[in-house]
């Protein structure tokens, strides 16, 4: 049934009992021709154009878990596109430009809200540095622009620019279509919309094993719910995606980290936008339900705890409520972890591994959300075709050895 | 008539701007009850009216604003726990115009078209309607309470301790717990979130303790615990979150219940308590029963009718429907009936309750309908009726449920234990716990007093028994779940019935337990109603996670102190003072202030550092380089460490002569320069960048650590300790010299350092330039380092010396092609790329990073390299650099602008930069972005200024 002011006034009538399932709860099949393994928004992006846009149907997405309930229901929805490196630039760009009608295509309304990204910058280096993004994204064709102090507090009217602030602000990066969307809705229209195509999204199904055969190509997967055999199968696993690599013997160049994020009580509008910090270390925005959404940092030790030290959202409300005198007496009402996967160069993998048949998806950081359409798009792309999409092609594993790093954190560097 | 039966203070009060008294010891909610007001809030979606549900942290529905003087207000705040204080103004919420005729209602009448999930399905066109339409108007409706308008006055304060024992909660198991552990000698910390200890305790009227009312008996355990010192009992405290090793987060209310507190005390204190062992006695919160119209004012908790009744004096209605699956509510029935209420009616779920409180309760003539369902109530701004399963319906004026009784195990499921569902009594329990830590009481799952206690006597106690999960047969759907999200039993099934068969799906389908409540009332309900629905059985449903904080915190609280001044350590360099008084303009460097130029009456920024940089190329400057990271590297392995860091050979480097060093990331690029002197064999002074002085001696640790644990080293900062004085151009021998002692300056080469004493103190010279000209870094112990700048400083004055600052250093440094970690590097840059590979060491074994460098990429040839630029104009720092005039977009960047200044020495502008292949272009005009179009600009080698280095070593 299709999603619809129609539908909705007509089912108001039925007592709301004429729903149809969103997705459903299949039994796995022995075979599928690709395997996708993970249910996060990327995993069941891919899916969907492999199904598509590919045309290909006999597809499975299997989730250790609840879909959706990884990074895709634990992060802080932030979307933008304004990276310094034009590999980046195009990759995430994509995804802006997919972000712009996923609603429509979907035909779930994923909420995105181009509101407005606001980087704040807070010393002459982070002039610098905004600067540079700035010239760099305008040569790219994406909107970045910058903004005195004053224009900054125009744009967020509770940001306090007062210069005797310990980090005043000094100036602002503007990307105005970037914005945030509902998260869970983007993993759940993916969902529905796969399903919609035949993709099987086989939940609490663990990977326990990835089989190969004689010449080491894939050749299936063992999980908890028996072998299932396909021919490729990608990776999509986030946090976890060095251990089900290891399992076909791909050492990944992977370091996880808890990684914070809170949300305090919901309250009338009070912020226009996101905006962000690098150089205090905070960012916030506001959801429609009204809850303050506010990240934190990553623990500095790697682990697989989903709790993170109480210390780091210490630090990270010390710094709001220096940004935002208005919201100290505001209250903390849920704060959550997630693990990240951390590449060396803070950019993620896409594409081949060293094992035919086998696409890995993975090491997205602290930023894989809004990559969410542009991420599924190309790995289907790779996934049909067994070669990257050209705007994948430079997210190589291979790159780690070659050295053509994409190195997002650069030009964040501290020194002098 | 409202029954009122206890005295004390009168406190005036003020909800909705209209006036009221309560007594000392009222909650809000209480002292509101008592003046006969049920109505105290609308609901989230529906805006529905509502009154109170329960009497503690549990409440969903009572939800107000209360304000303060200078601006201060509070939204969101349970009215249940709210103390009064005279003068208190509460405000409710989420209402327009007022809480009686709010529009918002109108959303009521629309409840079908607004379902679970609705805002998925529509509002998707026109496209650009969601941002510009549909999303501001869901926000306007959306939200609570309003945040404060005005900065927050008050302050917070933290604090650390350590103890034995910890108990959460002060009810009679927390309070046996923590007797026991006091009395062998422990140090025992006992919080509890409310006002006074005491727990369930404190409204119990039957049972008697020992012989001796439940009362008495608490007073009396209080008082010993009290006059115990090894005990610290803190009411009002708040654990909220539970993390590893045992450390729990508290929150203590200090002012909020004060009607004019003292302004030196903090609004709320944070406590970090880490213990040996925690006890958590966190009691149980009473379930209300679903059914239809279960939100209407009046119709409330059983156990908070009776802590109203039996602890605040206050009845909760003159004509009271009891509406149970569970003993407990008897208690309240006995309890309210011996108020003077008259209770209508027990309609008890089940066929056939034969407790001792059924015994009780017919022994008082109480009528109880066993076998019997409330399936509706009548009423609007308060309930006025009970509509029975055997369809007669019982007028009423208020109406209590007793749905059983829900264990808090969220602080036991925040350690990380795992939680064990006991499926006889439909109950999650604490299973086996991850930390040292155990469970006692409600928490525990016991709820009978005599078990609690024992072995002492308990008599009269009435315990929870029995209770009932999912929606009341007979009943429509339209009863609650979350009363404050507004979610009905029907849209859960309604999510079930979509395909949502984990817990967590359905919850954030359905919203349900993501209210400020946190599902305290709500969770097991929603749990049971879509396990019936999937028809599961309920612990393969799943159970949503328990996420810190157990209550909402204050964010002023978890930020504590750390604001203004103190959000971050500022770091000054000992000559600080003297550059504040000559008016120099700082700039933020990490944590460090540094004189970033100084602006003389009159001048402009760009006329002073014009000015500093002609001394400097003229006569000689003045330079406060404290802030330069130091490490001293000592040990027999001391260069062999060294070899290993640096991309330079060490070993054969002299005793008295200094060599620029690179550090490499292991990834090949550069992460930290700076010059190395050695001071003896075994004896290296390192010099860090100011940013980077941290992150180089943690790396180094790492590696001596982990890696190179062969050597024998010992690194020690001393960044603190060594204040560092630069003094460059033509006359700074001359300058100098009058002052050094022991130390012959005229045989100093370019590149040494020599120990000796400068201005009567100790100090390592260094013969090192950052500007290109003569130049020495006068490095003395802090504490002699104002003493020593105001000896050079008068010294200079024949030379009509200047002091100067970062903007002047970074012109002169540049003008040399002298590259700054972090604006000439990013992270991807090589030595080979700046034009360093000459400091790389060809011949060594190994260092980190070189793996890297044989890259096939760090290889290439068309990597970006330093270059200089002359430009048309200045252009900023960061843009990029382009073959075309005029550039389509998309067009690729041949590099960026890394530095550019107006050079004083030059004459025009001037620009370093990174260029692909730059190093075979020179001559050639590339074009650089400016925020309109470009400029052109020719590439010339990056040392615009004495490129033989005549002026070092003059």
């Amino acid at each position: 049934m299709r999603h619809s002011i129609f539908n909705l006034v007509r089912q108001a009538f039925a007592g709301n009992q004429g729903w149809p399932r969103q997705w459903r709860s299949p039994a796995p099949k022995r075979a599928y021709d690709m395997i996708v393994v993970g249910a996060g928004g990327h995993g069941l992006a891919t899916a969907y154009y492999l199904a598509a846009e590919h045309g290909l149907r006999n597809i499975a997405v299997l989730e250790k878990g609840w879909l959706g309930g990884g990074n895709t229901g634990r992060n802080t929805t932030i979307i933008r596109s304004n990276y310094l490196w034009e590999e980046s630039q195009k990759l995430y760009e994509h995804a802006v430009q997919l972000w712009e009608d996923l609603s429509q295509t979907l035909n779930y309304n994923v909420m995105y809200s181009p509101r407005g990204v606001m980087m704040l910058a807070h010393t002459q280096h982070d002039v610098q540095s905004f600067q540079r993004h700035i010239h760099a994204n305008r040569l790219g064709g994406i909107d970045n622009e910058w903004l005195t102090a004053e224009q900054a507090q125009a744009f967020c009217p509770i940001l306090n620019i007062d210069p005797s602030l310990r980090y005043p602000v000094i100036g602002a990066a503007l990307q105005r279509r970037g914005g945030t969307a509902r998260h869970d809705a983007v993993a759940w229209g993916y969902a529905r919309a796969a399903d919609a195509l035949g993709v099987d999204i086989i939940e609490n199904c663990t990977v326990t094993g990835i089989d190969r055969d004689a010449s080491g190509a894939v050749s299936g997967v063992q999980t908890s719910r028996g072998a299932i055999r396909a021919a490729r199968v990608g990776v999509v696993a986030a946090g976890h995606s060095s251990v089900l690599m290891g399992m076909a013997g791909v050492r990944m160049p992977l370091e996880s980290y808890p990684l914070q994020a809170l949300v305090s009580e919901p309250v009338k509008p009070v912020m226009p936008c996101v905006v962000m910090s690098n150089t205090v270390h905070a960012y916030m925005s506001q959801s429609d339900k009204g809850e303050l959404v506010i990240g934190a940092g990553t623990d500095a030790y790697t682990s697989y705890s989903q709790t993170g030290g109480l210390h780091i959202a210490m630090h990270t409300l010390d710094a709001i409520c220096e940004l935002f005198p208005v919201v100290r007496r505001m209250r903390m009402l849920r704060n959550w972890g997630g693990i990240v996967d951390v590449t060396p160069d803070r950019s993620p993998i896409i594409g081949k591994t060293p094992v035919p048949g086998l696409f890995v998806n993975c090491g997205w950081g602290t930023g894989g959300f809004k990559a969410t359409p542009g991420s599924g798009h190309v790995f289907a792309h790779t996934l049909a075709t067994g070669e990257p999409h050209p705007i994948n092609a430079p997210f190589s594993l291979d790159r780690f050895r070659t050295g053509r790093l994409i190195d997002e954190a650069a030009a964040a560097a501290v020194a002098h | 008539m409202i029954v009122r039966q206890r005295s004390g203070t009168r406190l005036r009060f003020s909800f909705d701007g209209k006036d009221y008294t309560g007594v000392a010891g009222d909650t809000l909610a209480s002292a509101l009850l008592a003046n006969g007001v049920h109505l105290m809030g609308r609901s989230f979606k529906y805006h529905r009216p509502r009154g109170v549900l329960g009497a503690g942290a549990e409440e969903p529905n009572a939800l107000v604003d209360v304000a303060g003087p200078d601006g201060r207000s509070t939204p969101n705040l349970r009215a249940t726990t709210v103390e009064l204080y005279d003068g208190l103004r509460a405000t409710s919420q989420n209402r327009y115009p007022s809480l009686r005729f709010d529009l918002g209602a109108v959303n009521g009448l629309l409840s079908p078209l607004l379902g679970a999930g609705f805002y998925y399905k529509t509002f998707m066109h026109p496209r650009a309607a969601w941002a510009t339409l549909y999303e501001p108007l869901i926000r306007r409706a959306a939200g609570l309470g309003e945040a404060p308008r005005r900065p927050d006055p008050d302050h917070y304060a933290q604090r650390y301790a350590h103890c034995e024992t910890l108990v959460v909660g002060a009810g009679p198991a927390g309070l046996l717990a923590a007797l026991t552990a006091a009395q062998s000698g422990e140090r025992v910390m006992v919080v509890d979130e409310q006002a006074v200890l005491g727990g369930s305790l404190l409204a119990e009227r039957r049972a008697t303790i020992a012989g001796q009312p439940a009362a008495d008996w608490l007073a009396a355990t209080l008082a010993t615990l009290a006059a115990m010192p090894n005990v610290q009992l803190l009411p009002r405290t708040t654990a909220f979150g539970y993390y590893q090793q045992n450390l729990l987060g508290l929150v203590e209310r200090v002012t909020d219940h004060l009607a004019a507190p003292d302004p030196a005390l903090p609004r709320e204190r944070l406590w970090q308590v880490r213990a040996r062992d925690v006890v958590l006695a966190t009691g149980a919160i009473e379930r209300p029963l679903v059914f239809a119209g279960n939100d209407r004012p009046g119709v409330m908790l059983a156990s908070a009718a009776r802590t109203y009744c039996n602890r605040y004096g206050v009845a909760v209605g003159r004509r009271v429907v009891v509406f149970t699956a569970d003993d407990s509510a008897y208690a309240a029935a006995l309890d309210l009936q011996a108020a003077g209420v008259a209770v209508v009616a027990i309609v008890d779920l089940r066929p056939d309750p034969s407790g001792p409180g059924v015994v009780a309760a017919r022994a008082a003539g109480l009528t109880v309908m066993p076998g019997t369902a409330v399936i509706a109530t009548t009423g609007h701004w308060r309930v006025t009726g009970a509509r029975l399963s055997s369809n007669t319906t019982l007028a009423c004026d208020a109406l209590l449920m007793g749905g059983g009784w829900t264990p808090s195990v969220h602080l036991f499921s925040q350690s990380r234990g795992t939680l064990r569902f006991d499926a006889a009594r439909q109950i999650y329990l604490p299973g086996t716990p991850a930390q040292r830590q155990s469970s006692v009481g409600g928490a525990n799952g016991v709820f009978d007093l005599a078990s609690i206690l024992a072995p002492l006597a308990v008599a009269g106690d009435i315990p929870a028994q029995g209770g009932f999960l999912g929606l009341v047969p007979g009943s429509r759907a339209t009863g609650f779940v979350d009363y404050q999200n507004d979610v009905k039993a029907a849209d859960i099934l309604q999510a079930t019935q979509e395909g949502f068969r984990s817990i967590e799906h359905v919850k954030r389908y359905t919203t349900t337990g993501m209210a400020t409540d946190q599902g305290k009332t709500s969770n097991m309900n929603a749990l049971a109603i879509a396990a019936a629905a999937l028809d599961l059985p309920l612990p393969e449903v799943g159970l949503t996670s328990f996420r810190t904080p157990y209550t909402p915190v204050t964010f002023g609280s978890i930020a504590g102190a750390a604001r203004g001044a103190l959000f971050d350590p500022v770091r000054k360099t000992p000559i600080h003072p003297w550059a504040e008084a000559q008016g120099a303009a700082f700039e933020d460097v990490g944590q460090w202030k540094r004189a970033w130029y100084f602006q003389h009456i009159g001048e402009s920024m760009h006329e002073a550092v014009k000015r500093e940089c002609l001394t400097v190329r003229r006569a000689v400057g003045l330079f406060d380089a404290s802030t330069l990271g130091k490490i001293e590297v000592v040990g027999p392995d001391a260069a062999e460490f060294l070899n290993r860091l640096y991309t330079n050979s060490w070993s054969k480097l002299a005793v008295g002569r200094c060599r620029y060093g690179l550090m490499l990331t292991e990834a090949g690029f550069v992460l930290d320069d700076g010059v190395v002197g050695r001071l003896a064999a075994d004896r290296f002074h390192v010099t860090t960048t100011s940013g980077g002085a941290g992150r180089v001696l943690a790396h180094m640790e790492d590696y001596l650590q982990t890696e190179f644990t062969d050597l024998q080293v010992w690194l020690t900062s001393t960044t603190e300790q060594w204040a560092v004085i630069a003094v460059q151009g033509p006359r700074a021998r001359d300058l100098l010299a009058p002052l050094v002692e022991g130390i012959d300056l005229a045989a100093m080469p370019h590149m040494s350092v020599r120990e000796g004493r400068i201005a009567g103190v100790p100090t390592r010279l260094f013969q090192v330039s950052f500007t290109g000209e003569l130049g020495y870094e006068v490095n003395v112990p802090a504490g002699h380092a104002l003493a020593v700048w105001e000896a050079l400083w008068a010294a200079g004055a024949p030379y009509d010396a200047c002091a100067y600052g970062t903007e002047a250093m970074h012109v002169l440094r540049a003008e040399k092609g002298y590259i700054v970690v972090g604006q000439e590097t990013d992270g991807t840059v090589t030595p080979e790329d700046l034009g360093l590979g000459w400091a790389v060491g060809k011949a060594k074994a190994d260092f980190v990073g070189k793996r890297s460098l044989a890259m096939m990429d760090l290889q290439a040839t068309d990597r970006p390299q330093l270059v200089g630029l002359l430009p048309a104009h200045l252009p900023q720092e960061g843009a990029q650099i382009v073959d075309r005039a005029d550039p389509p977009i998309g067009s690729a960047a041949l590099g960026h602008v890394t530095s550019a200044y107006d050079s004083a020495t030059l004459g025009r502008p001037m620009a370093l930069a990174l260029l692909a292949g730059g190093r075979r272009r020179m001559g050639q005009t590339v074009h650089i972005t400016t925020a309109t179009g470009t400029m052109p600009a020719t590439i010339v080698a990056p040392v615009f200024y004495d490129q033989e280095g005549a002026r070092l070593d003059a």
